[in-house]
């Protein structure tokens, strides 16, 4: 397991060490300074030398690293990196060098707390918060409370402390969706998936049991698909789904509901994809011609694939100018379009498209002489976006239900956002 | 919370006597709410942090240990934990402080305390933790008792014999029954690592605790459920029954976040195949493995990797676990380099005859990257395509003319080198491409290895190519300064020549013959030379039946390799031994073996292919534990080639800093990264060196290479027996 946790910044100095484990020492971080931090080629997030494994992984500007001896279960390393990530941005509101280095001594508190002896210990962040504080003065009411601490963080709903009180009970649920597409310079559709997540922000009194339902034929390939067999219309069909720890999956199992205690505040409840009609809300038709040797005209139409009353935001196209482009021109009747020579593309941002609308930016990149016999490359334009209220999975929540023994009364909202970051892209 | 810590402040080499005034200023006069020593504390351990040393404090600092404040107290401990190794002579107060501790009221600090003690790598702390740990094992607080669980796996590590002498082994045996499943976890944890650690097997098993603790998996924390689902690899089902019946309690897992379970779970559900019988359940498991797989694809790009590395191993086993899901396996324009290297090699393991025209347009995609080893990578996996599925050669051929008219050198060069298979593979399908490839001769043979292949091509060839004797005299020219590789190739290739068309080759072949006998120290290349220079002498018209004989056509059956060895990896399956794919024993010092039971349930295919633990008492000729070929994972190669990196040295001072040239080696080979972790050779040790070294001269040896599956050798075998 882990035999010593340790945060750098940028420039290779330590921010924080820890070992848990004689087999390793303190210098151990030089050499992650030569190997990684110095090295502007680095091929792997895990790098072994000897018996020694480094597992490293970047956030801002720091590195977090975790290394061990042994013949350390991988997946259990990184994703204890990334609980680490996620305790320190809810401490701390932020992750990077000032963060650390702000408190340094709160890190090394919750490091000896969640990692023992290298074994990652429970880790719920809400759990956490009401021990390791940076309230100094503790008093005699705290020692009973570190009794229900103890017992709580043991207990088969550690992620969740008794005695939660709220005015207002109210649970908001958010389905994010992210759509991956990779369109043939042809215009076929070489993969279209979408990766979900359901996140709930839990404000509910006591302990409030949870139903929820979607949608989904909760086909979940757990039983075979008989051939041609189809489904009522209106339903979505998963190819997977992964849960929070707090949903019972041996009820899952059974009949399929999916029922759980939730923590207190935020957590990211369900994640899932889907692979099957897959409504592509953006379509991109790229005409890209070379003129000779001296111009590149592009005429670049995206459409809106989606009901008005719905719009993207925050569109943003970014198409691959030739490595020799000396100027472009462009014009588009909305947004702005900007042709960036350090990354070169051609940026064209359009703050808003309603759907159902159409727009077409035409553009002519001057290109300069070159030697190089080299034909371009033509990397694939992309596109991020964000369409609120729609979902490319089509994926819609039912219902929210909540029980608590007192029996209140609680409200629920439930979101919907469809986005494309990096993973939308056209070939042309 | 503390959103408004400033203790960045902190972070300024402090003078050490500055410290210590300050310190016995606070100590001396009033500190209220110890405000004034907290702060000078942080200052300490913020030097600490940075590599300053401060041990001469140690003696101011105990005389804080009676501050009541947990925060402080932690401070204290940390410090302790760091110094207390060179300090040792001066912990009596810091260990009479944990020990009291160890009876306060607070359950919290009782655990902090325990925690610590065992932190502690002196004899006297070890035997002062005795007592109160073997109290805290079995204590009312379930927070203290797993706290103590680990503190065991601690003790064994600095001391096995004394933890087995106070009996603490055993009541962490029992804490395997305790009612609280965060217990139990802990307990597994420490019990499997302790197991690790001796000879002794701790965890045992039936059919009714596996299913108990598969009970205990609904209630348990996210790693507690790693760590018994890790535990549960101890169970060795007696009946098929006994294994299917545990797959169905467990398949629900994969359907976790935390790729640490999911990937877990797939160990144990491969592991329990092995002894299950119904093939339609074993299909059934199957087809639940895919989707939480290629879920996984979503997290990080660590864990992709992750995910990815042991994909490629799970695919060689049980190939319908993936089959269909090629596309999810195509690269992103913006994945990090590993990632795309990783799927990569998974694209091709996919590949079929249904599915090649897609993975061909991606290949071709990748192929013109902007970083060179994939590009590489890439150009080679397309050629291995072409031989892989016969239908896809004409396709991929194209590509590969289509590739290397981008001029840019490294493309030119690998493709000739995978269209010098593809020769090999399709015999005369394909020579019209010859003369495109000779025009690119400049681009050629910047590269030993494309040098090589061009030569064989136009060696093999050289009747259909009208100048091939102008073109190998050229190249012939710097005959003495090329690497062995090269000039094997030549010699060969200028007697294919020679017999073919001996009126253009009779100068060049006695000027070639006469470099490898007489001016060349290598004695192989010397005896291949004679060997040719006595059959052209003495015989001529044998020496066209034997040079020029047909060869067996090559292939890449991807399904030879040795099942045993996969069984056996796939019990590391989430491990770093699953990433590079090699046993743990190959790479890393202190690991052992790990080889798959034996029992009545194990089912005939595994059985046949049983990879067997050595009998100890049977003479020492015990095959290592053989390996399948490995890949090479996407920056390891680099490591293997750099200076050798061993261990740190243990008793190395503290704080000297330590550039790469002074890390000492203490591993005698054993650890010898290059062995540990190329994965470009045979793997540990039986063996494998001979094959490395052939590699290096062997200019039909590169086949494979990167996708290494393993036949390799065989496929060299197998066309060097017409010859002899």
């Amino acid at each position: 397991m882990i035999s010593g946790f340790f945060i750098f910044n940028q420039k290779g100095e330590v921010l924080i060490s820890r070992l848990y484990r004689t087999d390793l020492k303190r210098s151990v971080a030089d050499v992650f300074r030569v190997q990684v931090v110095s090295n502007t080629d680095v091929r792997s997030p895990i790098i072994t030398l000897g018996s020694t494994s480094f597992f490293h992984v970047r956030v801002a500007n720091v590195y977090i690293l975790a290394v061990t001896k042994s013949n350390a279960n991988a997946a259990l390393v990184f994703e204890f990196c990334y609980r680490f990530i996620s305790i320190a941005k809810s401490y701390f509101g932020k992750l990077d060098e000032e963060a650390v280095k702000n408190n340094f001594v709160m890190i090394y508190e919750l490091i000896d707390e969640i990692l023992d002896f290298g074994y990652p210990q429970n880790s719920e962040i809400e759990t956490l918060k009401h021990y390791i504080t940076s309230e100094s003065v503790r008093s005699e009411i705290a020692l009973r409370d570190d009794s229900k601490i103890a017992a709580q963080t043991t207990g088969s709903t550690s992620w969740r402390r008794t005695g939660i009180r709220y005015k207002k009970n109210e649970a908001f649920v958010d389905v994010v969706e992210v759509v991956h597409m990779l369109m043939s310079a042809s215009g076929t559709v070489l993969r279209a998936d979408v990766t979900g997540q359901v996140l709930m922000r839990a404000y509910l009194s006591g302990m409030p049991e949870c139903k929820f339902g979607l949608n989904d034929k909760v086909v979940l390939q757990n039983s075979r698909r008989a051939e041609g067999e189809t489904y009522e219309a209106g339903t979505v069909e998963l190819e997977d789904a992964q849960f929070h720890q707090c949903v019972r999956l041996n009820m899952f199992d059974t009949d399929r509901s999916i029922t759980f205690i939730p923590p207190d505040g935020e957590f990211e409840l369900m994640r899932y994809r889907a692979e099957s009609s897959v409504h592509l809300p953006l379509r991109v038709q790229p005409i890209v011609t070379e003129v000779g040797k001296t111009h590149v005209d592009y005429t670049i139409a995206i459409k809106a694939n989606f009901n008005t009353k719905l719009s993207a935001t925050e569109v943003v196209l970014r198409i691959p100018t030739p490595l020799n482009t000396t100027q472009v021109e462009c014009k588009s009747p909305a947004g702005k379009a900007k042709y960036v020579p350090a990354e070169n593309v051609i940026r064209w941002q359009i703050p808003r498209i309603q759907g159902g609308s159409e727009v077409t930016l035409t553009a002519t990149a001057s290109l300069t002489q070159t030697t190089d016999r080299k034909p371009w490359q033509r990397p694939p334009l992309d596109v991020d976006f964000q369409v609120l209220m729609f979902t490319a999975s089509g994926l819609l929540v039912r219902y929210l239900k909540v029980y608590e023994k007192s029996g209140y009364n609680s409200v629920k909202w439930v979101r919907y956002l469809t986005k494309a970051n990096g993973s939308y892209q056209i070939r042309f | 919370m503390s959103q408004g810590a400033q203790d960045g402040k902190f972070f300024s080499r402090g003078k050490l006597q500055e410290i210590r005034d300050d310190l016995h200023k606070a100590l001396s006069k009033g500190d209220k709410k110890w405000e004034k020593r907290k702060a000078i504390l942080k200052r300490v351990l913020a030097n600490m942090t940075m590599g300053n040393d401060m041990s001469s404090l140690w003696g101011d600092i105990m005389e804080c240990l009676n501050t009541p404040l947990f925060e402080v107290k932690k401070m204290i401990y940390l410090y302790v934990m760091n110094y207390a190794r060179i300090k040792a002579e001066q912990i009596d107060p810091a260990i009479r402080a944990l020990l009291q501790d160890a009876n306060d009221r607070n359950p919290l600090l009782r655990a902090l305390a325990i925690r610590t003690l065992a932190y502690i790598p002196l004899p006297i702390a070890m035997e002062s933790l005795c007592d109160p740990l073997r109290h805290s094992l079995r204590e009312s607080d379930p927070y203290v008792r797993k706290t103590a669980s680990i503190c065991v796996a601690k003790m064994y590590m600095f001391d096995p014999r004394m933890c087995e002498r106070e009996g603490l082994i055993n009541s962490l045996r029992a804490q395997m029954m305790d009612e609280n499943v965060t217990v139990v976890a802990n307990a597994m944890a420490a019990l499997s690592e302790v197991q690790e650690r001796g000879d002794l097997q701790l965890i045992k098993l039936n059919a009714s605790t596996a299913l108990k603790l598969t009970v205990a998996l609904n209630e348990s924390s996210e790693w507690g459920q790693v760590y018994i689902l890790d535990a549960l690899m101890n169970y060795v089902p007696q009946r098929p029954d006994d294994a299917l019946a545990l797959t169905k309690k467990l398949s629900i897992r994969l359907q976790n976040t935390n790729s640490a379970i999911v990937l877990t779970t797939i160990k144990v559900l491969l592991y329990l195949m092995n002894y299950m019988n119904d093939k339609d359940e074993i299909e059934e498991l199957c087809h639940k493995m895919g989707p939480p797989l290629v879920t996984l694809l979503s997290s990080g790009p660590e864990v992709q990797y992750v995910a990815l590395r042991n994909i490629l191993l799970i695919i060689q086993r049980r190939p319908s676990i993936l089959r269909n899901d090629v596309r999810v396996f195509f690269t992103k324009y913006n994945d990090p380099i590993y990632v795309k290297l990783a799927k990569l090699e998974i694209m091709y393991r996919l590949a079929t005859e249904k599915n090649y025209k897609e993975v061909l347009v991606e290949l071709g995609q990748s192929a013109s990257e902007a970083d060179v080893d994939f590009a590489r990578k890439a150009v080679r996996s397309i050629g291995r395509l072409a031989i892989k599925v016969p239908n896809s050669s004409d396709r991929c051929i194209g590509l590969l003319l289509e590739l290397i008219k981008s001029d840019a050198s490294y493309v030119v060069q690998e493709a000739t080198v995978v269209i010098k298979d593809i020769f090999r593979r399709y015999p005369s399908e394909y020579e019209s491409v010859i003369p495109q490839l000779c025009e690119k001769l400049d681009l050629i043979t910047d590269d030993p290895e494309s040098k090589a292949a061009i030569i064989w091509i136009l060696g093999q060839y050289a009747d259909r190519i009208d100048n091939s004797h102008e073109l190998l005299d050229d190249l012939a020219y710097t005959f003495l300064e090329e690497s062995k590789e090269v000039q094997f190739a030549l010699l060969t290739a200028v007697v294919k020549l020679f017999i073919r068309k001996p009126q253009d080759a009779q100068g060049l072949v006695a000027k070639v013959l006469q470099w490898a006998t007489e001016e060349v120290d290598n004695p192989d290349l010397r005896d291949r030379g004679y060997m040719y220079w006595r059959l052209l002498s003495s015989h001529a018209s044998a020496a066209k039946d034997v040079v020029l004989v047909d060869m067996p056509p090559i292939s890449t059956d991807t399904d030879r390799m040795e099942r045993g060895a996969l069984d056996q990896l796939l019990l590391h399956t989430a491990s770093l031994g699953s990433i590079y794919h090699k046993n743990p024993e190959g790479f890393i010092r202190t690991a052992r073996p790990k080889y798959l039971a034996d029992s009545p349930a194990l089912n005939t295919t595994s059985r046949l292919v049983l990879v067997r633990a050595p009998d100890l008492d049977a003479p020492v000729h015990t095959p290592a534990p053989a390996n399948i070929l490995p890949t090479t994972p996407g920056g390891i190669r680099e490591l293997a080639g750099s200076p050798l990196l061993g261990e740190m040295g243990e008793d190395e001072p503290e704080g000297v800093s330590m550039s790469m040239g002074q890390l000492i080696d203490e591993g005698e080979g054993e650890d010898d990264p290059s062995v540990g972790i190329t994965g470009n050779g045979n793997g540990n040790g039986n063996g494998s060196g001979a094959g490395r070294a052939g590699a290096a001269y062997d200019p039909y040896a590169d086949l494979g290479a990167m996708l290494g599956d393993g036949e390799e050798e065989a496929e060299r075998r197998q066309e060097s027996q017409p010859l002899f």
